[in-house]
């Protein structure tokens, strides 16, 4: 396994070299997961992290996390009810364990667990913990693990992969 | 809205820089309505209070929130960056010229935010006088 020392965003260029896209690779199975982002999914959930795939947490995680979005990761975050089921419905139907998907992603994660965060679930640990030292989370460009685009550049189109 | 409150509503904006456009002064005499609404002794929004609301420090609100400065920064022409590291535009018309232009948007940022900082809705004196002053910004 290839160790890489990540000096803040430089990461991004590292990230950058050839494979397929994640996102291609994994979005072509099943309709459920359908390369279109739902726009106001994009616009909602997009404005102060980016709009992460649903892909990466199970439909009980997300039905969680849309209902308390008045107090979310000690932020208020909530939405107009017409909006907020509108997103659960299309994060229900496109998560990592709704019908027709890929469940890679949820490998390893117990049925008796709902974890709120992505950056909790055994896969996206078990990817970090190999290639990326603690430190650089707490680089002031990077700020917090769920900035996923200071790290990976395309993360918004889904591309995450390295080579 | 009457005719009249209409008037009583627009001698509140007079004073608005030639920056805002009518988007802007609608947004705002949206809130003027509701200020007079409230309270009938209502004389107008004042960028200093706004100012002063921008820059406080609250212990009322959320522990990771005490300030509209915690995201948007102490100058308001400087881009932003929330918990989550992501870049937020400036809050300054003079810089970002659709900001205040859209009520529904605005009031929801002001719904969540005013709700993380200071642990309250905002009242319609207070967005006004906030959006009065970003407007001179
Ligand atoms: C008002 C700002 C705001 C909005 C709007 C917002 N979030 Fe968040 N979100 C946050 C913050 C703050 C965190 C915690 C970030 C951190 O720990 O660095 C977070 C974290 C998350 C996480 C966990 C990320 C991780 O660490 O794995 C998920 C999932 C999430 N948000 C989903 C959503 C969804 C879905 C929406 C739309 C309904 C949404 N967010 C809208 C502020 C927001
Ligand atoms: C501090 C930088 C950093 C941050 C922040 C970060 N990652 Fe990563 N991520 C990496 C590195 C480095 C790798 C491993 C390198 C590789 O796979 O090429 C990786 C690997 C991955 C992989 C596996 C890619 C593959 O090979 O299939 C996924 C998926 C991923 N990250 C998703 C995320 C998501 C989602 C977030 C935000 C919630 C995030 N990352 C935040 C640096 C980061
Ligand atoms: C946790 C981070 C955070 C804090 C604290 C915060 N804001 Fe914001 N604010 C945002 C984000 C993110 C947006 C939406 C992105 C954008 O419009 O650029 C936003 C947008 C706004 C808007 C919408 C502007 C428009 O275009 O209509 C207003 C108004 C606003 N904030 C006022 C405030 C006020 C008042 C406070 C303090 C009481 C405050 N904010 C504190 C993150 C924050």
């Amino acid at each position: 396994m290839r160790r890489i020392s990540i000096a803040a965003a430089a990461a991004a260029v590292l990230l950058a070299t050839g494979g397929l896209a994640w996102a291609d690779r994994h979005h072509q199975r099943g309709a459920a997961s359908s390369a279109s982002v739902d726009p106001i999914y994009l616009k909602e959930c997009g404005s102060c992290h980016m709009a992460f795939q649903p892909q990466f947490l199970p439909v009980r995680s997300w039905q969680a996390v849309m209902n308390d979005l008045a107090d979310h990761f000690g932020e208020n975050a909530s939405l107009g009810e017409t909006t907020r089921q509108a997103i659960l419905t299309y994060l229900q139907a496109n998560a990592g364990d709704a019908p027709g998907s890929n469940t890679r992603l949820l490998r390893g994660l117990a049925s008796s667990k709902t974890p709120l965060r992505i950056t909790e679930t055994p896969y996206w640990v078990r990817e970090h913990q190999k290639e990326v030292r603690p430190s650089a989370f707490l680089d002031p460009k990077v700020k917090s693990k769920a900035n996923c685009i200071a790290c990976h550049v395309n993360a918004q189109q889904g591309i995450y992969e390295g080579d | 809205m009457t005719i009249r409150t209409l008037l009583a509503v627009s001698a509140f904006l007079a004073a608005t820089p030639a920056l805002a456009g009518s988007a802007q002064h609608a947004v705002l005499a949206r809130y003027a309505a509701e200020a007079k609404t409230a309270d009938p002794g209502f004389t107008g929004f004042s960028a200093e209070r706004g100012k002063a609301l921008f820059h406080a420090k609250f212990a009322t609100g959320k522990p990771d929130t005490p300030s509209c400065t915690t995201c948007h920064t102490e100058n308001p022409k400087q881009e932003g960056r929330t918990r989550a590291g992501k870049i937020v535009p400036p809050l300054a018309l003079s810089v970002k010229a659709d900001r205040y232009s859209d009520f529904a948007e605005t009031e929801k940022w002001f719904g969540r935010n005013c709700d993380s900082v200071i642990g309250r809705t905002c009242t319609p004196v207070e967005k006004g006088d906030f959006i009065s002053y970003m407007i001179t910004q």
